[in-house]
């Protein structure tokens, strides 16, 4: 019988069954400051953990972005030191390899995942936050876990999961010029809803994808849980063996070969059924802009703020009316008319290589207008950006260039809009508070951000004459 | 955790839709220890007005509500972030059961896992049982977890149903890790299988 990748990952991961549950065999778990109720959990339950060499931990979600040099005397704030103290002291207690403050491969959990090959095809990975569907990139099973279940899998190494159904996304056709995977998940998930993948893995194929970069799926795959997917996933092809090839924990020598053969073999078989199937024709996509408080409320940047007066669904009209509000916008203003304060590049979604790359192809011999913040992913990003250069591009247009983390993409380690200030960011989220209390959030990529900064607002870049030349 | 087989208490209407972590629990908030009790952050920007003044027009600020136990809330309740914080603030506020057309997945398991009930019923029975909270003088629903059925102010029963496996947990108090250990030789016979297959995945 065809089985489909999510099925054969499942499959070969269930340790027994329970119901409508099974128990599945996690091969990694990954862990951040906020992961400090689990090992309080573990203390309290006297637990031990089973194979603390699963598990890596991460120093991101409140690791300052500026003083850098000075550790973790750089952290004036007490309690935000004290988190970045405790992920240290309790993967030091239990043995847990943790990408820390000083360390060379510092950085966001789901940037150091896939670049330092913790990541594979065909892996289950749990992950203390939401955002771990991003691995689902190079073919894992990968999805984000709270507190308690972080604390059943150091003490168990598994969870209890029912299964999902499936769902495959075909995207197919010519992307626009300007239009990159982040336009492509905004642009999905204003057409099935934040609520729209609840319930399933979701299996993203079709020409579109299998063009994109391994970073750029990670794109796409990380804003899943946008949707509300239980995972994103994409079958691993040449690009991802080559991506995988040489990293420091990649496998080697005949245990390559072995990988090689069966991550080749993660596939979704012709003739495969899913529970639900949508289609999307890129070269119907514009690039996106959200204009409201949730990733669902978006729309092309050639388009306008909508009419709640015009909304038959009442819920809906009120969800909009408060939204405009939050933000300060009003019916029908034009998307370009808006004035932006601030410019965020950065976060799990959109801070890679490839990433700064196109925000530096966008802003090279430019100037900021407005204050723009680039916040690498991780240590070894920042390093290759300043070996190519990037860092100077963006300094030179009065960027400022920052030390790597989540840094405004949630706000929590200090770095935050204020109430009132509006910007573009190339996060994941546009939550009411999100990036700041009473900040206002709009979600874009790399090259619209990076575009906005330079005049202030949003610009179609579908029709600047050098967007084709862009490798996005 | 404790046994969660009946509630009796107050319940009250959350008319939003997307309700998101960011909002039950502001991320800023997470780095508080759970000591301080979680229960001041719950909703705690919702609660306020944008100038710092409390919003009348959020349920929970109504004194008719303000011992609440039991929430109906709107579709995809919980969406986000997997910050479990979100769950011990409305645990620590007393609440101990959520009912909504769709909720997000991750924050469902974290709610299971602190022995908080989380049920679906549709957006119009969910519409019906706020009317029905905004009609009654005490706004009081009783929950039988056992029958999978909750009574509403004026006696009409609504009937929700639960997976057996969440039912069984919820009903004992049992700690989920204590049970999986249970399965620990057969964890031990998959992982050794497992790294035999794959070997390179073994760490």
């Amino acid at each position: 019988m065809p089985s489909t990748l999510f099925d054969k990952i499942w499959t070969t991961h269930v340790v027994t069954d329970r119901g409508d549950e099974s128990l599945l065999y996690v091969d990694r778990v990954l862990l951040q400051e906020n992961s400090f109720h689990a090992f309080d959990k573990i203390r309290r339950e006297g637990r031990t953990i089973r194979n603390p060499n699963q598990a890596f931990g991460f120093s991101d979600h409140y690791v300052p972005t500026r003083n850098r040099e000075l550790g973790i005397d750089g952290i004036r704030d007490p309690e935000i030191r004290n988190m970045v103290e405790l992920i240290t002291s309790d993967t030091e207690t239990y043995g847990i390899e943790l990408f820390g403050l000083g360390h060379d491969y510092q950085g966001i959990l789901h940037v150091v995942g896939p670049e330092f090959g913790i990541t594979q095809p065909g892996l289950v990975i749990a992950g203390a936050d939401s955002h771990t569907s991003t691995h689902g990139a190079l073919g894992a099973y990968a999805f984000g876990i709270g507190s308690s279940e972080v604390a059943h899998v150091l003490a168990t190494q598994t969870l209890w999961r029912s299964r999902p159904k499936t769902l495959r996304v075909t995207i197919s056709g010519e992307r626009r010029a300007g239009v990159s995977s982040k336009d492509l998940i905004l642009f999905l998930i204003r057409t099935i809803g934040s609520g729209g993948a609840v319930g399933y893995a979701v299996e993203y194929s079709g020409d579109t994808i299998d063009e994109l970069s391994v970073e750029a799926r990670m794109t796409v795959c990380n804003m899943s849980i946008e949707a509300g997917a239980r995972a994103g996933l994409i079958a691993p092809d040449q690009k991802v063996f080559d991506y995988m090839r040489g990293k420091p924990m990649a496998p080697t020598g005949t245990k390559w070969d072995q990988a090689l053969a069966y991550w080749e073999t993660l596939q979704t078989d012709p003739g495969s059924v899913f529970d639900r199937e949508v289609q999307i024709e890129a070269s119907e996509i514009a690039p996106q802009v959200t204009w409201g408080t949730n990733p669902e409320m978006v729309t092309d940047v050639t388009g306008s703020v909508p009419d709640p007066d015009v909304e038959q669904d009442l819920e809906r009209k009120s969800r909009m009316t408060r939204a405009l509000e939050y933000m300060g916008l009003y019916a029908n203003q034009m998307i370009q008319s808006i004035p932006l304060d601030r410019i965020f590049i950065g976060s799990c979604t959109n801070s890679r290589i490839e990433d700064l790359r196109i925000a530096a192809q966008v802003m090279k011999g430019q100037t900021c207008r407005i204050p723009t913040m680039i916040v690498p992913g991780s240590e070894q990003v920042k390093r290759a950006a300043e070996t190519e250069g990037l860092h100077e591009i963006f300094q030179l247009a009065g960027a400022e260039w920052l030390a790597p983390g989540c840094s405004m993409c949630v706000g929590i380690n200090g770095d935050m809009l204020a109430s009132g200030e509006r910007a573009a960011s190339t996060s994941n989220r546009n939550f009411e508070g999100r990036q700041g209390k009473g900040g206002r959030t709009h979600l874009v990529s790399p090259a619209m951000a990076a575009a906005a900064s330079i005049t202030g607002q949003f610009e179609n870049i579908s029709s600047y004459a050098e967007a084709r030349s862009w490798n996005l | 955790m404790e046994p969660l087989i009946q509630i009796n208490a107050i319940g009250a209407p959350i008319r939003l839709v997307n309700v998101n972590t960011d909002q039950l629990f502001p991320a800023r908030f997470i780095k508080k220890p759970r000591a301080v009790g979680y229960a001041q952050y719950l909703f705690h920007d919702i609660r306020r007005t944008d100038a710092g003044d409390i919003n009348p027009n959020f349920s929970l600020n109504d004194p008719k509500f303000e011992s609440a136990q039991i929430l109906f809330a709107g579709a995809n309740f919980g969406s986000g972030s997997s910050r479990e914080g979100a769950v011990y603030a409305l645990y620590d506020s007393g609440f101990r059961a959520i009912f909504a057309p769709s909720f997000g997945e991750i924050f469902a398991a974290n709610c299971l896992k602190n022995g908080v009930l989380t049920a679906r019923l549709d957006r119009e029975k969910i519409k019906s049982i706020h009317d029905a909270l905004d009609l009654a003088q005490e706004p009081k629903v009783s929950i039988d977890i056992d029958q999978e059925r909750l009574t509403l102010p004026a006696g009409q029963v609504i009937k929700f149903s639960l997976d057996p496996f969440q039912k069984h947990c919820l009903m004992n108090g049992l700690n989920e890790i204590d049970l999986s250990l249970q399965f620990n030789d057969e964890i031990t016979a998959f992982e050794e299988s497992h790294r035999m297959t794959c070997p390179w995945t073994a760490l």
